[in-house]
């Protein structure tokens, strides 16, 4: 009974801690100028993938979305929080399907399980392009089991397949757990963060990075717009 | 048991002569200018070859059975005749002759391609193999192709050729596509420039075939005869992804082919 009383009095605690945390930073992310425009992919050479897209895709190196938003940017508290390890969080997935990467860029973190998967009646041979993590690439013919990899270092690695020149995409390592990629409207939003001194960094792979420093004190919640520069070409 | 060899030699050779005379396998079928002059160099090749291959064997065959010397009292003949000096002097003779023969009859076919120019309006085409596909840049309206720069090849962004449009005007205009088309009966003048190691630029149909090295911006003419869609194929190896390099060459019409390069350009 009173280990009962015991167990109950400190789960109580403990949610009534995590719910004291509930610090959040949200905001939006925009661009100002005209964006180069994205350019058709001619997937002749590998016909499987070529009837799967009637209307050509387009290259992602720059995706805007309604109210001038810019996507696939991702935004993360870069300082300010404890470094972490996502070895045990659940795997993060990445398909080739249509001979093309889905998602575009993916964010996950250092230790966490990368499963990539094969969707395609092609082969592909994914690339990934590190500088300070070790540097491999693999060959998936169609059927062959998810390649299932990790990363020990944070980075923003270029990831392309070999065979298929125009697939390209990113993976996005973080050593934090509180991150968020940008969709149509370009809205982020970083919850469950206990009151102290953050940097946020929005990360864009054509448009470079921009850092805003916030202070959260307890339960509020902080905007911070990003605004980044589009380039012509 | 030597008259057994000498019979199974001569079988032998007449089974596999066979389905060459028949011309079983025939080459695909020949879209160019320059083809017919190639087509005509393999048959003779062919003939001269064939004719040499069945005359050997059936008077090896012939000598084998002559001289078995399977019964006893028959005739060996253990020595070519006049020893090894006589044979190395009839080798030398009879196959330079063939050699010889085939390199003069020859050199006109493959001259004509290579070792003619091509002319003044001649339509310029860059080709360039980079692992594993092929990329054609077509000049523009301003006629000129801007330069490439290695250092700005960004094949994510579709800039395989490493354009620099910013600051290279001749650049700006430049049509970059991932299928070659041309206007039929007009000559191309296509430059070829490899991107990394070495590849092959293969059209059966065209009787084109020549490789790309890196570091050599090599330059072929021809004329395509025939309207239609052919495969561009690698033929040299070049890695993993070799098996799957490939193009797309297509033979319009003037009026097509006007239609297809503005589309183009407008995806640019």
């Amino acid at each position: 009974m009173k280990i009962k009383k015991l167990c109950f009095g400190l789960l109580s605690a403990m949610v009534a801690h995590s719910l004291m945390f509930a610090g959040t930073i949200s905001g939006k992310v925009t661009y100002t100028g005209t964006p180069a425009h994205q350019k058709p992919i001619d997937m002749s050479k590998e016909p499987t993938c070529a009837k799967q897209h009637p209307t050509p895709q387009t290259t992602e190196t720059v995706v805007t979305g309604s109210g001038n938003s810019l996507e696939n940017v991702v935004v993360y508290i870069s300082a300010g929080a404890p470094d972490e390890n996502g070895a045990s969080a659940k795997a993060v997935t990445f398909t080739q399907q249509g001979c093309h990467y889905t998602p575009h860029v993916l964010a996950f973190q250092v230790g966490q399980e990368l499963d990539v998967v094969n969707a395609d009646q092609t082969s592909h041979n994914i690339h990934p392009l590190p500088k300070v993590n070790r540097e491999w690439n693999k060959s998936q013919p169609p059927g062959s089991p998810n390649i299932k990899e990790k990363y020990d270092q944070p980075e923003f690695i270029s990831v392309k397949c070999n065979i298929h020149p125009w697939m390209h995409g990113w993976f996005a390592v973080l050593k934090t757990s509180h991150y968020a990629i940008t969709g149509d409207g370009g809205a982020f939003t970083l919850p469950n963060l206990p009151p102290g001194k953050y940097t946020v960094t929005a990360w864009h792979e054509d448009y470079g990075t921009k850092t805003a420093d916030i202070t959260i004190t307890g339960n509020e919640t902080k905007s911070v717009d990003f605004s980044f520069v589009a380039k012509p070409y | 048991m030597a008259k057994l060899f000498a019979v199974t030699l001569l079988i032998i050779a007449i089974v596999s002569a066979i389905p060459i005379i028949r011309n079983t396998w025939h080459p695909m079928e020949d879209i160019s200018a320059h083809g017919q002059a190639i087509d005509d160099q393999l048959s003779e090749t062919m003939w001269e070859a064939g004719i040499s291959f069945l005359a050997s064997q059936i008077i090896l065959a012939w000598f084998i059975w002559k001289f078995s010397g399977d019964r006893p009292g028959e005739k060996t003949q253990k020595k070519f005749p006049g020893g090894a000096k006589g044979l190395v002097i009839a080798a030398i003779v009879l196959v330079g002759i063939e050699v010889f023969a085939l390199g003069i009859f020859g050199v006109k076919a493959w001259g004509a391609i290579y070792f003619t120019q091509p002319g003044p309006d001649a339509l310029p085409i860059q080709v360039q193999a980079g692992q594993f596909a092929f990329y054609f840049r077509y000049p523009g309206p301003d006629g000129a192709l801007g330069p490439i720069h290695a250092d700005k090849i960004s094949e994510g962004n579709q800039n395989f050729f490493g354009l620099d449009p910013a600051n290279d005007v001749d650049s700006r205009d430049d049509i970059v596509t991932a299928e070659m088309a041309i206007p039929v009966n007009k000559e191309i003048r296509l430059l070829m420039h490899a991107k990394d190691v070495s590849h092959s630029f293969y059209v059966p149909a065209l009787r084109i075939h020549q490789d790309f090295v890196p570091g050599l911006d090599l330059q072929l003419h021809f004329t395509a005869t025939k309207v239609g869609r052919y495969e561009i194929v690698c033929s040299q190896l070049c890695g993993l992804g070799h098996y799957n390099m490939k193009a797309y060459l297509s033979v319009l019409s003037q009026q097509d082919y006007d239609d297809w390069l503005k589309k183009e350009a407008a995806m640019q």
